[in-house]
């Protein structure tokens, strides 16, 4: 019984986690790039969520102040995770334009033929 | 006067980022050039004054904004970050000069003012993760170098850049977000994004799950962008086929800056005590960075691209710099941060004579090196004194670091690592002395006189070639800096 609520009450932790091993799967497994960038989402996608629910106060409201409210969550770490979203963004739009790059260059996106072509 | 000199900190950071969009609006590459040029050498200046303030009063804080810390950003200057800021602004003072020819050849024109702007945006990036003292901004500044270095190795004219760049952008994302994950367990735990309130609160927390595991995600992230084996699949590539001078810039910093945040977060914010006493990291690090050592240096003497052969050199000494960190007593540490300030030196250096040799002969392969002593006598006397740095002979840089790093470990009773240390230099002698070899007792295939190297480009070459030297004979400077950071950093002597 232990267990259980022990799980339960680490939920959000429990799906940051497998998100996060999810993602790097993704990485190390997928050859094709665009997969890759993916995984790569899905994988700060897990970090996100492990911010946000830490700011998360037991019986607290939104944080916006009101009357007859005591206990509010806490909101740095949403402004934090914002900036990480914002960062995630550029990495990935990089990522694409560099994914289109490679494609004019080699004519595909497999890693695995990259890797043939480029064989003196 | 009084508003330059009360907002330095701010200043150092604040310079290259405005610049960088301005720079983007300049019409020509020239123009771009010049105006990277007086911002380099602007930036250096401002970090010249930081060192003087805090060799005069000790450490620097900043709020940012007026808001006091802990709650508004500090930069936070101390001797450590004084030298990292010196090197990293020093280097592109030096190096942007020389862009004028270098990237002639290797960015197209339509390019290349985007390329200046990208190189403001990354030195940004790297000033600011040295100048910060806060960790979630350490973090936002080391996505901003990190996404622009990207961008700037994927402008080397292969197509392998573009490969290398996206390999890169993975295994450097992946260090990143690892570091994020650690700052947020380390803000759950104390509730506090200042590093040196960090510091204080996690003492009173203890040791506790949440905080091994920050530890270990941000050592790792660290370990990542500081390129040590076995994580530092990215760099050779990332180095062989990006711009030379990109090379000779990165080569010369980005590693470091790794270093910097490695020696940061292990000493300022978990302590000497819960990183050695706890956490054993000795039994990670020097293994590592020895294995580091002789491994890469062995593949580098396979290497005929010379290029390829200093990124793999690089890996070597990242493994130096690791091993002086993971003694974890003061001579080692002194003789890590002597390393990251050295090895930036030789390493420009040696990167610079590639681009000198591209420049003329269009390849930096070992054919090209053919008879190089006689074709081209001055770039390649830059190479033989940056190379024997490389070694660790005495009167260059090299023989200081690698000194203090043999001390430090003698100091800890572990003599087979000092005489690790001694056989991977011999390791280091072969591959700088194939090239010496090939270019002073090899005739050249092709002996049509090689035209002059364009000042511009020989200069700088030629000054971190003799900064080797000065450095390598007037120690006070680097040693005194390093064993101020120490003190400052609470390493016991």
């Amino acid at each position: 019984m232990e267990t259980i609520t022990f799980l339960i009450e680490h939920a959000n932790y429990w799906a940051a986690v497998v998100l996060l091993m999810i993602g790097l799967y993704i990485l190390t497994t997928r050859g094709n790039l665009i997969k890759k960038v993916v995984g790569l989402n899905i994988f700060q996608s897990a970090v996100f969520l492990l911010y946000i629910s830490m700011g998360y106060v037991d019986g607290g409201s939104a944080p916006i102040v009101k009357e007859g409210i005591e206990v509010y969550s806490n909101p740095l770490p949403h402004v934090l995770i914002l900036t990480a979203i914002v960062v995630g963004v550029a990495t990935s739009s990089l990522a694409l334009a560099l994914i289109v790059r490679i494609r004019e260059a080699y004519g595909t996106i497999e890693e695995d033929e990259i890797i043939e072509l480029d064989q003196p | 006067m009084s508003f330059v000199t009360a907002n330095l900190p701010a200043l150092q950071v604040a310079v290259p980022l405005i610049a960088a969009p301005i720079c983007a609006l300049l019409v020509r590459g020239r123009y771009a050039w010049v105006f990277t040029t007086i911002v380099a050498w602007l930036t250096f200046a401002i970090s010249l004054a930081l060192m003087g303030e805090v060799l005069d009063k000790g450490s620097v804080s900043y709020s940012m904004g007026g808001w006091e810390p802990p709650w508004g950003i500090e930069y936070h200057i101390d001797a450590l970050s004084a030298l990292l800021l010196v090197l990293i602004s020093g280097m592109a003072a030096i190096i942007t000069p020389a862009a004028r020819h270098a990237i002639g050849v290797e960015v197209t024109e339509r390019a290349r003012r985007l390329f200046f702007t990208v190189a403001l945006l990354a030195l940004t990036g790297m000033l600011g993760i040295v100048a910060t003292g806060d960790a979630f901004n350490l973090y936002v500044f080391l996505e901003i170098s990190s996404l622009a270095s990207y961008a700037l190795i994927a402008m080397g004219n292969s197509r392998r850049a573009t490969t290398a760049a996206f390999h890169y952008l993975i295994l450097g994302t992946i260090g990143a977000t690892f570091i994020l994950i650690g700052v947020g367990l380390i803000y759950s735990a104390t509730g506090t994004l200042n590093m040196a309130d960090m510091a204080g609160r996690l003492r009173a927390v203890g040791v506790t799950p949440t905080v091994e595991a920050a530890f270990a995600f941000i050592i790792i992230g660290a370990a990542i962008k500081f390129a040590l084996f076995p994580v530092h699949f990215w760099m050779p590539n990332a180095y062989t086929y990006a711009p030379s001078l990109v090379s000779a810039f990165f080569g010369a910093t980005a590693t470091k800056v790794g270093a910097y945040i490695l020696i940061r977060f292990i000493f300022t914010v978990f302590g000497e005590h819960f990183a050695f006493g706890e956490m054993h990291l000795s039994w990670v690090l020097i293994p590592v960075a020895i294995a580091g050592a002789f491994v890469a240096s062995l593949v580098a003497c396979w290497q005929d691209d010379l290029k390829r052969m200093l990124a793999f050199s690089s890996v070597a000494q990242v493994g130096y710099i690791g091993l002086g960190i993971g003694l974890g007593n003061q001579d080692g540490v002194v003789a890590a941060v002597v390393h990251v300030f050295n090895h930036g030196l030789m390493k420009g250096a040696l990167f610079l004579v590639m681009a000198c040799v591209i420049l003329r002969l269009g390849s930096a392969d070992m054919a090209s090196f053919r008879g190089l002593g006689k074709r081209m006598p001055v770039v390649m006397a830059a190479f033989v004194i940056a190379g024997l740095s490389m070694i660790g002979v005495p009167l260059t840089v090299g023989f200081i670091s690698k000194w203090y790093l043999v001390v430090g470990a003698l100091q800890e009773g572990l003599w087979p690592v000092a005489a690790l240390v001694l056989i991977s230099s011999l390791i280091a002698a072969v591959y700088i002395w194939r090239v010496v070899e090939v270019a002073y007792f090899k005739e050249p295939d092709d002996d049509a006189p090689v035209k002059a190297t364009p000042p511009l480009l020989l200069i700088p070459t030629l000054a971190l070639a003799v900064l080797c030297i000065v450095f390598g004979v007037a120690t006070d400077f680097t040693v005194n800096v390093a064993l101020l950071a120490t003190t400052t950093l609470g390493i016991a002597p």
